[in-house]
Order: structure tokens, then C-alpha cells, then sequence
């Protein structure tokens, strides 16, 4: 379904990586690893379309993903560094509008808000929010719309063991679903028969 | 749909909740145009002269002064990622994020004016065509000015230069926005210069759109 064939990635006049080649199929998480700074937020950039590789392509049920970028990016959930939440929100307004965006389906709000247990937090405003409770409610967004692509950019960071366990979960069930996983990971996200890609420094 | 009218949602929601700092236009506004009198004296003959232009060069200002707003705290949050993997192309959502700056600048400069125009000792009739051609003009400011803000973001000191790309593409809006006052009060009708008017708004509905989400892409990169 998502396939990548001899990417090449140049950031700031430096080869981050080349020749990356794989192939997802349904269900199938892609777990990235490697040093910091060895490309594996570019590469999630990549496959979200929002840089454009200087070689190769990335190709969705055999079409490459540049043909219909817009149409491409309506498949995928993207949880980066920069969070997007806003200060002067509370957690469930700033859910409920994600479910707008995605146009996700009626209740996807109150599942979002459990599966990350946010909903005792759900009327705090975004500036009242700690490091982890922000994480959760970004990660909490993937709930807000069923989509097939999830890519996630250091997901564990700042997570207690209980909030890494329920993305975990989550990311159990968007398998069973069908859906693709491509997450960069310094091990502390666990997922059972993830195929591995390694980033040398 | 549910999109587009979320985003505009959103953003008057953000813009209510942060107070003075929307209010920002209007302050501006308010305060230049309260110097006019003091500096140039009181004499109402000069103030009638020069009403219609300082009203119309305080709104440009007062809107070129809150763009930074419109795209840059997205930029900066990363909603504005968020924003582009919506189910909403970009040009709407660009249009849903014009659409909600003007009805916090432009429209309340529009409703402020009349009373403002009476403090330069306008007429009335003066008044009501200035109000229709700031009505006309003032989305027209928001819309152009999108496309500066989003070509602009993560320009450190994005505010001088903001002024330089902008204020140039300002200049028919203000020539014809004041041009349709004068006509009127001369009695030639000014029909003509609003029709003017409301032609540059449909094309920058139409256009300003595209080249701002085209600038916003480039920015994702």
C-alpha cells in the first residue's frame, strides 16, 4: 500500500539519507531508528508530503503520492514536535475542532478523549496543560478521524507508562483496522513484529 | 464545509478570548486618528479636506499592522500542519482564516468609522460613501495582505518587510477608495470608483487564495 523506492533526502545542503526502500502492506507498522539527527523526522516529513524528496518516490497503492498530494494528505494523521495546541482552548475544544478538520464521524470526540483518558482534563485550557498532557491530547487526534496512515515523530516522548501503554493499544487497534504505522522511536514504543529501520548517524 | 466554518470558529473564538491584543486594529485606529486634529490644528476646513485620505491611510496601516497574526501563531504551533492534512483544501482554509482577520479588523473599522469621520467634521453624506467604500475595501486589504503574510512566515522582523511587499499593492485600493468619496461630494457620483471597488474584491477573492496557499506550502518545506 505505502511504498518508498531509492529515497534520497537533502536537508541544508547536507544527504540526510538515500536509497531508503521499503513496502508496507495492510496493518504493518515501520518502527525508525537511529541518532538524532540521522533523518527519520525527514523521512515522516517525506511520507506527509511536506518536503519533497530530491530522489525516488513514495508511491500509495502504486500511485506516487506527489500525482494528488492534497488528496494524499486527507489519509494521514501526523503527530510531530510542534503540537499545535492552543493556550487559549480547552483540551476538548481543541479535540472537537480536529474532529472538524478531519470530518470525523459523530462520538469520535468522546472516544478521543477516552482512549487518551483526557476526559477529566476536558474543560483545562492548553496553557494549563504539562508537557505529557499535551502529548496525549496531540496523540489523541489520531482518534479524531479514522484514517489509514499514522505517522508519528517520537510518540513516547515525555509519556507516562500508563499513556504509553494506551498508544500502544491505540496503535494495536488502528493495525487491526488496516491502517499503517510509521513511527520513529528511541525503543521506548513497543510494538509486537514492527519491521525495523535502521538510521546510521 | 464543517471545515471551513470550524476554522472561522476557531479563530474569532481565539481572537475574542485574547482581548486587547484583537482589539489591536481598532486601538491603532482610534489613537492615529485622534493625533490628526491636534497636529494640524482644528480648523474644520482642513480637517474636511483631509478627512476621507487620513481615515483611509489610518485603515491601511491598521490592517498591514495585524497580519502577523493571520498565519504566523499557526506557523509557529504547528497547527499549521494540522491545517493542511484537514479534509479542506488550502485555498478554503486560507479564505475561512482571511475571512475571520477581516471581520475582527476591516469590519470594525467599517462600523467605527462613521463616528470617526464626524470627529474630522465629515458630512453626512461624506460619511455613508466612505463607510460602503471601506466596506468594499477593507476585504480587499485582508485578502492581499494574506498573501505577504504567508510568503513572510519565519521572516525574522517580518513586520518592515511585510509594509514593503504590501503597502505598493495597497496603493489602487486607496486611490480609488478615497477617489469614490471626492466624487461623490463634487457631485459626479461615485458609483463608478465603488464598482471599481467591488470588481478588485472579487478578483482577490478569486486569486489571493491560490498565491497565499501556494506561499504557505513553500513554508511547510
Amino acid at each position: 500500500m505505502l511504498e518508498a523506492h531509492n529515497l534520497a533526502c537533502i536537508r541544508g545542503g547536507r544527504s540526510v539519507f538515500q536509497g531508503i526502500e521499503f513496502s508496507l502492506g495492510v496493518g504493518e507498522v515501520l518502527s525508525l531508528q537511529g541518532p538524532n539527527g540521522s533523518g527519520k523526522s525527514s523521512l515522516i516529513r517525506l511520507l506527509a508530503g511536506f518536503l519533497k524528496p530530491v530522489l525516488g518516490e513514495i508511491r500509495w497503492a502504486g500511485v506516487d503520492i506527489r500525482a494528488n498530494l492534497a488528496e494524499h494528505r486527507t489519509r494521514l494523521h501526523y503527530v510531530g514536535h510542534a503540537d499545535g495546541i492552543k493556550a487559549l482552548l480547552s483540551v476538548k475544544e481543541n479535540l472537537a475542532f480536529t474532529c472538524a478538520l478531519n470530518g470525523a464521524a459523530n462520538g469520535a470526540l468522546d472516544r478521543a478523549l477516552e482512549s487518551f483518558d483526557l476526559e477529566g482534563l476536558a474543560d483545562t485550557p492548553g496553557r494549563f496543560l504539562s508537557s505529557g498532557q499535551r502529548r496525549r491530547l496531540s496523540l489523541a487526534r489520531l482518534i479524531a478521524g479514522d484514517r489509514p496512515i499514522w505517522l508519528l515523530d517520537e510518540p513516547g516522548v515525555g509519556l507516562d507508562a500508563a499513556s504509553r501503554e494506551r498508544l500502544e493499544r491505540a496503535i494495536d487497534r488502528q493495525r487491526e483496522q488496516g491502517g499503517i504505522t510509521v513511527l520513529a522511536t528511541h525503543g521506548d514504543v513497543r510494538v509486537a513484529n514492527a519491521r525495523v529501520l535502521e538510521f546510521k548517524g | 464545509m464543517a471545515a471551513f466554518v470550524a476554522i472561522l470558529g476557531r479563530d474569532l473564538r481565539l481572537g475574542l478570548r485574547s482581548g486587547v491584543d484583537s482589539a489591536q486594529p481598532l486601538i491603532f485606529f482610534v489613537i492615529a486618528l485622534t493625533l490628526f486634529p491636534l497636529g494640524v490644528g482644528p480648523a474644520p476646513e482642513i480637517l474636511e479636506r483631509i478627512g476621507v485620505g487620513v481615515i483611509w491611510v489610518l485603515a491601511l496601516l491598521a490592517v498591514m499592522l495585524s497580519l502577523d497574526r493571520l498565519f504566523q501563531a499557526d506557523a509557529e504551533d504547528g497547527s499549521l500542519e494540522q491545517l493542511a492534512l484537514a479534509d479542506l483544501p488550502l485555498e478554503l482554509t486560507v479564505l475561512a482564516k482571511c475571512l475571520a482577520h477581516w471581520l475582527m479588523s476591516g469590519l470594525v473599522l467599517v462600523i467605527a468609522s462613521p463616528l470617526l469621520a464626524l470627529l474630522l467634521h465629515q458630512s453626512a453624506e461624506t460619511i455613508s460613501v466612505l463607510a460602503l467604500a471601506l466596506l468594499l475595501g477593507t476585504p480587499v486589504l485582508t485578502l492581499i495582505g494574506s498573501i505577504g503574510a504567508a510568503l513572510l512566515i519565519g521572516a525574522r522582523r517580518g513586520g518592515v518587510l511585510i509594509a514593503l511587499l504590501v503597502l505598493p499593492l495597497y496603493i489602487p485600493i486607496l486611490i480609488f477608495g478615497v477617489s469614490a468619496v471626492e466624487a461623490e461630494v463634487m457631485g459626479l457620483g461615485g458609483s463608478a470608483q465603488l464598482l471599481i471597488l467591488g470588481a478588485t474584491l472579487l478578483a482577490a477573492l478569486a486569486l489571493a487564495p491560490f498565491a497565499a496557499a501556494a506561499a504557505l506550502r513553500l513554508s511547510m518545506e
